[in-house]
């Protein structure tokens, strides 16, 4: 382990220095990994290349499996996943964690969930840890003060069988949000708007740590959806100092340390933000007043728009390559160059996905939804992020809300998010979706997806069209 | 693994950024509990029409490129899901180096395990390899790892760089675990001190 006293290190300098367990000739670290999540889609080449090579789970207490990608998440999840590939996938990860001793949560516990709404809900992903599991949106984990990325399956079988990665050092990349956030908007904003400034690849072979007095004052839910989609704008990873508002957090999840224990966590994690003058590779400043709620229009995040915008025009590009792929956006969303975002029709909504399942998430709909009704045509659908988030929403009366304004209420899981369980589009529909990707395809083939907030997504699924969340606020308070 | 030392074949260009995995193998082909048999699915969006039937447009349902051994791409390469179902799908229909001005993280280094070599060169070096592979057949292309080159079918050497241990395991199609395991000793030794400092992390 490093010790400071000389150069002032960034957090991401200091959670990687706490986890080098050799340094190679070439540069290349050894990194120990504190927590590793597995899912049902990422691993079952991973552990076929233990079994061939006699190897074993070198920590299975470090080690946490839940399937989520696969599932239904209506009531057909009770009599056996209909799919017989997705059946097979499943049953698959449930042979390999008893063959290897891994903690498992399975599909009917009521702990089941995305990954990432599990690993921080559960009290699992700490401060200071070194998190990985196969999913590009372990960057989520950041929120909680820790470095967490995506790996792939080979990788997965690396840590499986040696607790470690080989990995080179990140460069360190700061986002400064300052400011008052601007009425009806959200996490979800800043995070569209700071992929909007920095394209798609702006963070490659960074670590972003985002700070500033905007993003302190978001709650935990918020802090996560920021983190997130840091990989959507190219990062390793996206990361949060922790604070008080961390450690509460901890204090209240069921296997977090307790007691005596939690104490000496506290102090050890308090080391960790960035020193005064730790220096970062890049730095960007967003004034918070100057984002407004945020809605994308093409087929990657970065084509991203205030909701207020119109269809830009790709004649207005310059650059001929872009020109090109802005043109073939536009073809593939069926949208019209000046068209007004407000007057595209919505034909599905989706408020879930390891972005926005969390409860806060659920009451930002739920207020939206009050009162009102879903417009005719329009499915929408509100999938929680984890059996324990569900159960919360039920106590708070927030499902019956959402249901009598027509809203479908489901079951835990990664849902529409990524179309390769029940629930996708079909060829043409336009979705507001509070998920991470509008790739073409994402949600289903020919699927057309608008990455919106769980309020903007409440609001067109009221509207039966997108709408500014701001002429939608709640009509009665919510309790 | 098997190693990568000097391919020489027939390129495919594919003149688009941000290709993310997404397009490479959509989530519904993910399925699979094996490595292979994936390579039927690679782009499936584009390769295939709605009714199942091959889109004649698409770049690897034409001859000579169905045979394409190498990919000529733009900036940004592999974004988006870590899914390493991206490479095994470019590996089973027969690509083993994917030639691009960069790469998102993740997807680079899949490749590297899977015995894909991923060659960024600058943007306008990519548009006259592009034109290169336009040429179809009579156009190979030469990426010879050893020597750090890719040689033009007009005997142009353009060099690039590549990360030295990356480099040595790709040639000699090493499997990293076994390297690791070597370093047991110290990782034990992390093991008992990290217990000692933060026994929480610890069950």
């Amino acid at each position: 382990m490093a010790m400071s006293g000389q150069q002032p290190r960034t957090l991401f300098d200091k959670i990687w220095d706490a986890h080098v367990v050799e340094t190679l000739p070439d540069g290349t670290a050894l990194l120990y990994i504190d927590l590793h999540l597995t899912h049902e889609v990422t691993t079952p080449q991973a552990f076929d290349g233990l079994r061939a090579a006699g190897r074993k789970v070198r920590r299975p207490d470090a080690t946490l499996a839940v399937v989520d990608h696969n599932i239904a998440t209506d009531e057909s999840r009770r009599t056996g996943i209909v799919d017989p590939e997705s059946r097979l996938q499943v049953e698959t990860l449930e042979k390999n964690v008893k063959e290897f001793g891994v903690p498992y949560i399975p599909l009917l516990d009521e702990r089941q969930g995305i990954v990432h709404v599990i690993g921080p809900e559960l009290g699992r992903s700490l401060p200071g840890m070194t998190i990985v599991c196969g999913d590009s949106h372990t960057s989520t984990h950041g929120a909680m003060g820790a470095l967490a990325f995506g790996i792939g399956t080979s990788e997965v079988e690396h840590v499986l069988a040696t607790q470690t990665l080989l990995q080179k050092p990140a460069k360190n990349m700061r986002v400064l949000v300052e400011g008052n956030l601007a009425f009806g908007c959200t996490a979800k904003d800043i995070i569209l708007a700071i992929i909007g400034k920095i394209g798609t690849a702006g963070g490659t072979g960074h670590v972003i740590e985002y700070a500033g007095d905007t993003i302190r004052a978001l709650d935990m839910a918020g802090r996560m959806t920021v983190c997130n989609m840091s990989i959507e704008a190219g990062a390793r990873a996206g990361m949060i100092a922790p604070d008080e508002t961390t450690f509460e957090y901890i204090r209240r999840t069921p296997y977090g340390p307790k007691g005596e224990m939690f104490d000496r966590a506290v102090a050890w994690w308090r080391t960790l933000p960035s020193d005064p003058g730790a220096r970062f590779d890049k730095e960007v400043r967003l004034a918070a007043h100057d984002i407004a709620p945020q809605m994308t229009w093409g087929t990657n995040p970065e084509a991203v728009l205030p909701i207020t915008g119109t269809v830009p025009n790709p004649e207005d590009e310059p650059d001929e390559a872009k020109r090109a792929q802005m043109r073939r956006m536009l073809e593939y969303m069926g949208l019209t160059p000046g068209q007004r975002l407000t007057d595209l029709k919505v034909d599905v909504v989706f408020i879930g996905s390891c972005t926005n399942s969390r409860i806060e998430d659920i009451r930002a709909a739920a207020a939206i939804a009050k009162g009102r009704k879903v417009a005719e045509g329009v499915r929408a659908m509100v999938v929680p992020g984890s059996g324990l988030v569900k159960k919360q929403a039920e106590a708070e009366g927030l499902d019956r809300i959402l249901r009598e304004a027509g809203f479908e209420w489901r079951e835990a899981g990664c849902s529409m998010c990524l179309g390769m369980n029940p629930d996708k589009l079909t060829p043409g529909q336009r979705c507001a979706s509070t998920s991470n990707r509008n790739f073409e395809g994402r949600q289903g083939p020919g699927g057309r997806t608008h990455l919106v907030s769980p309020a903007m997504a409440a609001a067109a699924a009221i509207a039966g069209h997108f709408a500014d969340v701001r002429d939608y606020q709640p009509k009665e308070a919510l309790s | 693994m098997k190693p990568f030392t000097t391919l020489t074949g027939i390129a495919a260009p594919l003149p688009k950024a941000n290709v993310d995995t997404d397009q490479i193998i959509p989530a519904r082909f993910l399925k699979a509990i094996t490595r292979s048999g994936f390579g039927k699915n690679l782009f499936a969006n584009f390769r295939y029409r709605e009714d199942g039937s091959e889109n004649p447009d698409f770049v690897l349902n034409q001859e000579p490129y169905r045979k394409a051994e190498i990919l000529i791409a733009f900036e940004n390469f592999g974004c988006g899901s870590s899914r390493e179902h991206a490479p095994w799908a470019l590996l089973d229909f027969g690509i083993r180096c994917i030639i691009a001005p960069d790469f998102a993280d993740i997807f680079h280094n899949n490749c590297f395990k899977n015995g894909i070599l991923p060659v960024k060169l600058p943007r306008e070096i990519c548009e006259k390899l592009m034109d290169d592979a336009r040429m179809g057949g009579n156009a190979r292309l030469t990426v010879d790892l050893e020597r750090q080159v890719v040689v033009r079918p007009n005997g142009e050497e353009i060099p690039f760089q590549v990360d030295p241990l990356r480099r040595h395991l790709l040639l000699n199609g090493l499997d990293d675990i076994g390297q690791t395991l070597q370093h047991a000793p110290a990782i034990d030794a992390f093991e008992a001190k990290q217990r000692a400092a933060q026994p929480w992390l610890y069950a």
